[in-house]
């Protein structure tokens, strides 16, 4: 069991005055077991901060630490943190099979790959002999199992997911999120989940942390979080958010919104 | 596999067929031509010298005697074969170029990009002749010559092929996983770019094959007593004008081997192509005479029929009205048939599709049919063009990625509304500010890779109003933008549809979006509508199981954080084998005996509210079911 500390992070893009900062002097923690639920309009920097995490780019400033210790992206080592992409369509290769890119990800130490493989397709609720398909067999809620498949074949210490059901049909958004939850308790993973969708969030997250124009503006146990905002944006945020009953009556909804 | 079936499919076509055999019968040719001819070929016929053609000599004889027929047929094995090395040396030394950075990292990477666009820069002609000169004279050299001359397109090739790939997430994924530079190459890059590069390396073959020819010909290739089609005809231009067979049969030779790599190249190209969505095409399908006009109607649908050959039928009898400055929106899992649909009102069915409708009409004019063939057509896709409006779902591929996008809003208004260059650029610039774009006079002469995706996409409705649409057709507008951006390229559409009293088709699988900014909604479920209601009522009044179960599977912020959420088990039916009662039988919980054998059909329930069910809910059966509820919570497990 670990955890995930981002110790004063920052990440910038390009140099001189067309520089920008994706993510500034971030600090979070995600604690051993939990889930922290990461919130915040496109741009804000939620997914640079996860590809700083797994090493996909590089912090400007900053370190971040898996028990303490920094982490180490060499090829090769290794992989302690493991991601789920959102678009389960361009994140397995369409040239290999579900169980060649699930067995790509198994540790070498980890024994026989084809059981290995099939003991996570069931873990996912897949059938063993899916293996054998490529990813153009399968419906998109099925991808995402496979990349979930493949992320805890790394046997990660803390599991990032970008975003995992935004690219899916509502129909199957609930099933990838249960299986999330129920995969999360069982395994007692740490995990960080992004979505810009706070019902979402709320669903499967023990605390919740808020981005803002890249920097965290407000972090905390997510029912307080949610019932006593503290930064503007978190209450703008959970304004917008759906909430039975909330529709429009009006025929003309846009008289009555003002922004 | 479906690679397979389209390598077949490229073959069933009269040009790729054609230049398969050609292309096989000239490897054919190569293989066994010096095995069964080369006697003929180097044999000495002294009584003969520089003759023409003759019976015994078909295309005449050199100034050893020897026949020069067989001479050019038993040469294809040394042309093809050195064209085929030196396309094969011009094929790794771009690979190694193109692959470097992906191997290299940063700085080599770098560095070898800059040698590539040099490279690129000279001539290939004078690169080969360089080498030449370098390798010296003799068929060694000139292979090197003309394969080290062919590698800066294809480094380029290559380098544009795996940047491509490697912005995807799955070599992101790779990557995390601990994959090291060579495996990702070999496994993840090199197998996704190998189709284009094949084809591109075939249709090389061809142009080195007329390279190699020509240094042959000049003297810098092959040297005697080995021949190729080059020097062969190098040796019988002396006498080109007693003897012109002697000479053109090797050229012809030549031509004839380079168009067969050509052909079968240009051929598998385009049978592996994607095909484009073009503008406005003329629909395949008949319809009866239109009813009475509906005055208030902006667009009247009835029992819509889409099909593919299979025969698929994705939309199987859909109606609907949309009333001016209505916003209705359509929602159902992917595959119900809300895209398709959109395309058929925007008549964006390509053939092999097939629509059909009763009535399609938009501003009380005929879509469809033989009320309106020929003559009108024009006239209907001006309408179209200035009074319909589409945006998709992902607008980077709607938009032109080599022209400014001022440009390009301007160009539909002048095609259809007749307008100046100046005066359409000023439209442009106008709707672009409609929009709520920063700066229009700059952002519109900038390419859509500057704009962000919510810029895009406020683009795209900005190219939609260029004219003075009463429709706008909005397919997924959202999805593949954040909320908060999402939330304003809503209010975008709200604003004009009261501003501009436009109407508006909002798909999206996102109930939620719907139920926050449409006026209706229509619920598509395997190809028909299913339910038909208010939106407000979406949460509260549904009464199809299907709605219902839809929208009990959005978690919300009341959503209870100590079960599962709802899910419909079961997957989406198969259009090509619809069940022949209620298609969504086989995943309804209320599913009854009558509900397998019997298709329910679209009636009212109520003012302004249709269901196509046996069992609505909402009804007794729904509080016997969870007495004492009001919460639509419920549905399936
Ligand atoms: N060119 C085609 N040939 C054959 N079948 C097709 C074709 N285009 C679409 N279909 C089929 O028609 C059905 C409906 O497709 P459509 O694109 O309308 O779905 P959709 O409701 O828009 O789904 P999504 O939410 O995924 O966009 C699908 O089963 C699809 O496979
Ligand atoms: S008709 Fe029957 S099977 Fe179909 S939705 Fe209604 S109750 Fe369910
Ligand atoms: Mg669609």
């Amino acid at each position: 069991m670990s955890e995930l500390r981002f110790d004063q992070v920052s990440v910038r893009f390009g140099t001189g005055s067309r520089a920008i900062t994706a993510v500034d002097d971030v600090d979070l923690v995600v604690p051993s077991g939990q889930v922290v639920g990461l919130v915040g309009e496109s741009g804000s920097g939620k997914s640079t901060l996860a590809r700083a995490a797994v090493g996909l780019v590089e912090p400007s400033y900053g370190r971040i630490l898996l028990d303490g210790v920094p982490l180490d992206h060499r090829a090769g080592k290794r992989r302690p943190l493991q991601m789920v992409f959102q678009d389960p369509y361009s994140s397995l290769d369409p040239r290999m099979t579900v169980g060649d890119t699930i067995a790509e990800a198994v540790p070498r130490t980890a024994g026989n790959r084809a059981d290995e493989v099939a003991r996570l397709l069931e873990l996912v609720g897949l059938d063993a002999a899916r293996a054998n398909a490529y990813p153009g067999a399968l419906s998109g809620g099925q991808r995402q199992r496979v990349a979930i498949a493949r992320a805890l074949a790394g046997q990660p210490d803390v599991i990032i997911a970008d975003e995992i059901t935004s690219a899916l049909d509502v129909s199957v958004q609930g099933t990838v999120l249960n299986l999330v939850r129920s995969l999360q308790r069982e395994l007692k993973l740490s995990m960080l989940f992004i979505s810009h969708n706070l019902a979402v969030v709320r669903y499967v997250s023990d605390l919740i942390a808020v981005m803002y124009l890249g920097r965290i503006v407000e972090f905390g146990p997510a029912d307080q979080l949610l019932t006593d905002p503290q930064h503007d944006y978190t209450r703008e945020l959970l304004a917008a958010a759906p909430r039975r009953g909330t529709t429009s009556s009006s025929p003309y909804p846009s008289q009555r919104t003002s922004a | 596999m479906k690679r397979t079936a389209r390598w077949i499919a490229v073959l069933r076509t009269p040009v790729g067929a054609g230049a398969g055999v050609l292309l096989l019968a000239v490897l054919l040719l190569a293989l066994v031509a010096p095995l069964l001819w080369s006697h003929q070929a180097t044999a000495i016929d002294t009584e003969h010298l520089l003759e023409g053609t003759s019976a015994k000599h078909w295309l005449g004889t050199d100034n050893l005697g020897r026949d020069i027929f067989y001479r050019v047929l038993v040469a294809s094995r040394t042309s093809i074969l050195l064209a085929l090395i030196a396309t094969s040396i011009a094929v790794v030394c771009g690979l190694a170029l193109g692959c470097a950075p992906t191997v290299l990292g940063r700085r080599g990477g770098r560095l070898a990009t800059a040698v590539v666009n040099i490279a690129v820069a000279f001539p290939g002609l004078l690169l080969a002749l360089f080498f030449a000169v370098v390798f010296g004279v003799g068929a060694k050299g000139a292979v090197l010559a003309i394969g080290l001359a062919g590698a800066p397109s294809f480094a380029r090739l290559t380098q544009t092929l795996v940047a491509g790939i490697e912005k995807r997430d799955f070599v992101a994924a790779a990557r995390i996983a601990g994959v090291g530079r060579f495996r990702m190459l070999s496994r993840h890059i090199l197998p996704n770019i190998a189709e284009p590069l094949v084809v591109n390396a075939t249709i090389g073959a061809g142009g080195t094959l007329l390279a190699f020819a020509g240094l042959s010909f000049l003297g810098l290739g092959v040297q005697p007593p080995a021949y190729d089609w080059g020097r062969l005809m190098g040796e019988s231009l002396n006498s080109i004008y007693v003897h012109p067979a002697a000479a053109l049969a090797p050229g012809v030779a030549v031509v004839i081997a380079g168009l067969a790599f050509n052909l079968f190249g240009e051929a598998v190209a385009k049978g592996f192509g994607v095909p484009v969505l073009k503008g406005s095409r003329l629909p395949q399908g008949e319809t009866a005479p239109a009813a009475e006009v509906d005055e208030d109607a902006v667009l009247v649908v009835k029992d819509l029929h889409v099909s593919f050959p299979g025969p698929v039928t994705p939309v199987r009898g859909i109606s609907f009205t949309i009333g001016r400055s209505e916003i209705v929106g359509v929602v159902g899992e992917s595959g119900s048939g809300k895209s398709l649909t959109a395309l058929a009102v925007a008549q964006l069915i390509e053939s092999p599709g097939q629509v059909r409708a009763a009535e399609l009409s938009f501003l009380g004019a005929p879509l469809l049919g033989r009320a309106a063939v020929r003559s009108t057509a024009a006239a209907r896709r001006r309408l179209l063009g200035t009074s319909f409006a589409m945006v998709f779902q992902d607008p980077m591929t709607s938009l032109n990625p080599t022209m400014r996008v001022g440009a390009q809003l301007a160009e539909g208004a002048r095609e259809h509304q007749g307008m100046s260059r100046r005066q359409a650029m000023n439209r442009a610039v106008d709707r672009l500010r409609a929009v709520r774009i920063p700066l229009p006079e700059r952002r519109a002469h900038q390419y859509p890779h500057e704009f962000s995706g919510g810029m895009r996409q406020r683009a795209m409705i900005g190219m939609g109003l260029m004219g003075t649409p009463a429709l706008i057709v909005a397919d997924e507008p959202t999805t593949a933008l954040d909320v908060t951006v999402q939330r304003q390229v809503l209010e975008l559409l709200e604003q004009i549809r009261t501003e501009n009293e436009v109407a508006v088709l909002l798909i999206s699988h996102d109930i939620t979006v719907v139920g926050q900014v449409c006026d209706r909604v229509l619920v598509m479920y395997a190809g028909r509508i299913v339910e038909d209601l208010p939106a407000s009522e979406l949460y509260t009044g549904a009464r199809h199981p299907y709605t219902r179960a839809l929208s009990a599977a959005v978690p919300d912020l009341d959503t209870p954080l100590d079960e599962p959420l709802a899910v419909i088990s079961g997957r989406p039916v198969d259009p090509a084998h619809y069940p022949s009662g209620c298609a969504f039988a086989a995943r309804c919980e209320f599913a009854t005996d009558r509900c397998r054998t019997e298709d329910p059909a679209l009636v009212s329930h109520g003012p302004a509210h249709q269901v196509a069910c046996w069992n609505p809910q909402g009804s007794a059966a729904w509080q016997a079911r969870y007495p004492g509820t009001e919460s639509i919570r419920t549905g399936q497990r």
